[in-house]
């Protein structure tokens, strides 16, 4: 019989008018990898936050190791030796791996030589890859997330949880990450992992619980369930997971990008002489470990981004000319006839306004028509209603301020708005990153609906089986260099793996 | 650590703090007015027990303080009221397109105290050249010039350095006071006072002295509610207050609205200078614009950019400045009782922002114990 390491009760966790978790029970063995599993909102991180101390529930108790705890801090969650990996690192990035992996512990003394040493046995023990001395600023996101859980295995945790821990990695660094939780849980550890990745769920947990729109829908052991039954807890309904791919038609240069040089405010190169076509009636996969330059790229190509050198090209197919736009404001882009639509990465903080309602945020591509020195809503009214009723968003209204909508419908609105435009190029950066199921493939569809229109999209992408999935051509960036360009529909992720990992002079041909 | 176990924690803590956001408007509105209506009382309570009269005696005072005896056909004390109002609003209409723009802190006080000067200057240098109405059109022209230079300063400095405003404005707060205090120090001779001056004021209207200033911040609450609501520049401002990045994502040019909005905030700046030389003081000292200018940045911060409730706000602070002043008057109390006072107001106002955006949960009944 295993030894029951968490077990919760009934606990609820109330946000505003939003339940984040309702009645939530859950039990959580030794020595075995749970997954949490659950759409983006389904409440999974809320629920790991109570555990960690970062939120206390409003109903409903927490027992560890069959004893009723109070936990309202992470030092308290500490004391029940409970070490949560967040998402988002926290780390100091001028110091060492040893000097954060210490920081805020009460040793009595302060000896950085004998904590390394530790460090380093915790290493060898668990097969970590860590040089304890090494800087935090010149590490890559896998080695900070090796930092982040030898910190916790540091404080004594023998309860640890991993928010999304994939979402940033490889797969090569994906499976040496398995590779340890495994051997962790041999050790007798509890491991609790939140994930909406089915196939990493499957391929690593003993069980796996399913949490539903915060509400706890059951638990079953992964050697006994399937994809498709995951699938239907996590929805709530039978769905197919298939993206339509049709054959490209009156494929021909729409975008050219020649050898791109950018380097950011401190003089680093984030793009490195990139060059590429993207073409109309097709949809361009750019994938790459998060952060390689994606978003410079496709701010360079909207007139956001200083750029050293190089040149982008746009094909009119209206009149057959073709116009440099480089150099260009995106106001002085679309004065020239460019329709060029783009769905940035930071929703809320760039496409859109949060403070401001529906019809208000579709006026931020619109508000300049007219003469008058007076906006006119009345146009701007008709497209929110009618973006509202097509893409199915759920709002209390239009006048409802967009940042209170949840992460799907928020997307919505801003997709909707750039393609109301009729674009002749779409860039899209991670346009279903939080989202759910259905919304993610309602947005694969409209891209694909874009590109049978003779629209030129260009998809920045995260997980592997979307873009091989959706994509016609796949170009692989690294370090800010174009790594190489797949044919979508006879590429493998190990490929696509390989070339994310590229960097430096390997990656010109 | 593993040693040093951390003591347990066996009980839940007493209370926790959650946030909310399932008020509807008036639920938030009756919080607000509830703690104004708390503020006042307590205002009277502490004005009893310094002053020793009773509740009804104080309540008196400052009822009559503000308004008069309205029973007995006296105005006077009202037109003051609606005038000290007038000048406090325009000032937080002036700073709100600035604040709207997420400028917390744009000058108010010194582009105030440059118009002023602007205006005394025409009315001294140039009262008996001009005609009139002349004279009156160069007073308006020079004191809004004087406003918007004063803001272009810092806002130029800002779009193009990124310099931080909140620091550069409040220098360029020093600079106008030192700059007043040496015409003063001029004009003023030995006494260092500038004597009421007669050419350039604003006319009478039936007995009635500040009736242009009235009329012209009602004008500009009305002007500035549609600039802010239904403008092209008025949505800019706000794009680029709530997101830079977005504004620019958009095609805004975010040193261009910068610039503008600031030079219009300091032009209105600039009239509210003028109210208070040309209107009210004839006249001009260090102190003319008095700390208004910061309790503006409170109004326009508690009207939520909308100028009819910052109107409504004003009054409430007016209010209180000439009510507990009376009463602190008639105490022989000095002014600083009725700052402490509304500054209490105030700070409670700020609080109860608290209990609009969080609720507090208390320690639940111990279901649990055996």
């Amino acid at each position: 019989m295993k030894q029951c390491a968490i077990e919760l009760k009934n606990i609820t966790k109330v946000f505003g008018k939003v339940v984040a978790n309702k009645n939530v029970n859950l039990t959580a063995y030794r020595g075995e990898i749970l997954s949490i599993l659950g759409e983006n909102g389904s409440g999974k991180t809320t629920l790991m936050n109570m555990i960690s101390g970062i939120y206390f529930p409003d109903e409903g108790q927490i027992c560890i190791d069959g004893e009723e705890a109070v936990i309202t801090s992470p030092k308290d969650a500490f004391a029940y030796k409970i070490g949560m990996i967040h998402q988002h690192f926290k780390l100091v990035e001028a110091f060492s791996a040893a000097e954060n992996i210490i920081l805020g512990l009460d040793e009595g003394k302060y000896d950085l030589k004998a904590s390394t040493e530790k460090i380093r046995a915790i290493s060898e023990q668990y097969g970590f890859d860590l040089d304890p001395e090494k800087k935090i600023y010149t590490m890559s996101v896998s080695e900070k997330q090796t930092v982040e859980i030898v910190k916790v295995l540091y404080r004594g945790a023998d309860i640890l949880i991993l928010d999304e821990p994939t979402a940033v990695l490889t797969p090569q660094e994906i499976e040496k990450l398995f590779a340890i939780l495994r051997r962790m849980r041999e050790d007798g550890k509890c491991i609790v992992i939140i994930t909406h990745k089915l196939h990493e769920v499957l391929s690593l947990s003993d069980r796996v619980s399913v949490l539903r729109k915060g509400e706890y829908v059951g638990t079953v052991k992964t050697a006994e369930t399937s994809e498709s039954e995951l699938t239907e807890m996590m929805v709530g309904k039978k769905i197919s997971l298939n993206i339509d791919r049709s054959e490209p038609q009156n494929v021909e240069p729409r975008l050219v990008v020649e050898a791109l040089d950018c380097c950011d405010r401190s003089g680093v190169k984030v793009l490195d002489n990139v060059s590429f076509t993207a073409n109309a009636g097709e949809i361009l996969g750019i994938a790459g470990i998060a952060g390689s330059g994606q978003r410079e790229l496709l701010e360079a190509i909207a007139g956001l981004q200083q750029l050293q050198n190089g040149s982008i090209f746009y094909h009119n197919p209206k009149t057959g000319t073709v116009e440099e736009l480089r150099g260009k404001t995106p106001l002085q882009i679309r004065e020239l006839g460019v329709r060029l639509s783009f769905v940035p990465e930071d929703r809320l903080g760039m496409g859109l306004v949060g403070n401001m309602d529906i019809t208000d945020n579709m006026m931020l591509r619109s508000y300049r028509k007219g003469r008058g020195v007076f906006v006119e809503r009345k146009a701007p009214k008709e497209l929110a209603k009618s973006i509202i009723e097509t893409l199915e968003v759920v709002t209390p209204g239009a006048t409802t301020p967009v940042r209170r909508l949840s992460g799907g419908n928020v997307q919505k609105v801003l997709v909707g708005r750039e393609i109301s435009a009729s674009p002749t190029v779409l860039m899209a950066a991670y346009p279903v990153r939080g989202l759910d199921i259905n919304s993610s493939y309602l947005i694969y569809n409209l891209l694909n609906e874009q590109k049978k229109k003779g629209v030129a999209v260009v998809f920045v992408g995260e997980d592997l089986d979307v873009l091989i999935e959706l994509c016609d051509r796949i170009m692989v960036i690294g370090s800010g260099r174009i790594t190489g360009v797949v044919d979508g529909r006879n590429t493998t992720k190990e490929e696509i793996g390989l070339l994310m990992t590229k960097t430096g002079e390997e990656g010109e041909k | 650590m593993k040693d040093k176990a951390v003591a347990k924690k066996k009980h839940e803590p007493l209370f926790h703090v959650v946030k909310r956001d399932d008020l509807a408007w008036w639920q938030v509105w009756l919080i607000r007015g509830f703690t104004i209506v708390l503020g006042v009382l307590l205002v009277i309570f502490f004005s009893m027990m310094i002053t020793g009269k009773s509740f009804d005696k104080t309540f008196d005072i400052m009822f009559r303080g503000v308004f008069g005896r309205l029973m007995k056909g006296s105005t006077t004390m009202l037109w003051k009221y609606l005038q000290e109002i007038a000048i406090l609003l325009s000032l937080a209409l002036a700073l709100t397109p600035a604040f709207k723009m997420k400028f917390w802190n744009c000058g108010a006080e010194g582009q105030a105290l440059m118009g002023g000067l602007a205006s005394i200057m025409c009315m001294i240098e140039l009262g008996d050249r001009l005609s009139y109405p002349v004279l009156i059109c160069v007073i308006a022209i020079t004191s809004i010039l004087a406003g918007a230079i004063w803001g272009l300063i810092p806002a130029i400095f800002k779009a193009l350095f990124g310099t931080n405003e909140t620091l550069f404005t409040l220098m360029m707060n020093y600079i106008a006071t030192q700059i007043i205090a040496y015409y003063v120090y001029i004009k003023g001779g030995g006494s260092n006072v500038i004597n009421p001056v007669e050419a350039g004021n604003f006319p009478k209207v039936g007995n009635n002295d500040y009736f242009v200033n009235i009329v012209v911040v009602a004008a500009i609450t009305l002007i500035m509610y549609i600039y802010l609501r239904s403008s092209k520049q008025g949505y800019e401002i706000s794009v680029v207050g709530e997101s830079q990045n977005t504004a620019r994502y958009i095609g805004i040019n975010v040193k261009k609205v910068i610039i503008r909005t600031m030079v219009i905030s300091g032009a209105l700046c600039g009239v509210t200078g003028m109210l208070l030389v040309a209107g009210k003081d004839h006249s001009i000292n260090v102190n003319s614009v008095g700390g208004q200018g910061f309790t503006a940045i409170l109004i326009s911060w508690l009207g939520q950019f909308n100028p009819f409730i910052m109107a409504i706000m004003t009054a409430i602070v007016v209010f209180l400045r000439i009510g507990v002043a009376k009463v602190a008057d008639t105490a022989l109390l000095n002014s600083s009782f009725s700052e402490i006072m509304v500054g209490l107001v105030i700070l409670m106002l700020v609080g109860c922002e608290f209990f609009v955006r969080y609720s507090i949960k208390f320690k639940r009944k111990k279901e649990a114990k055996a």
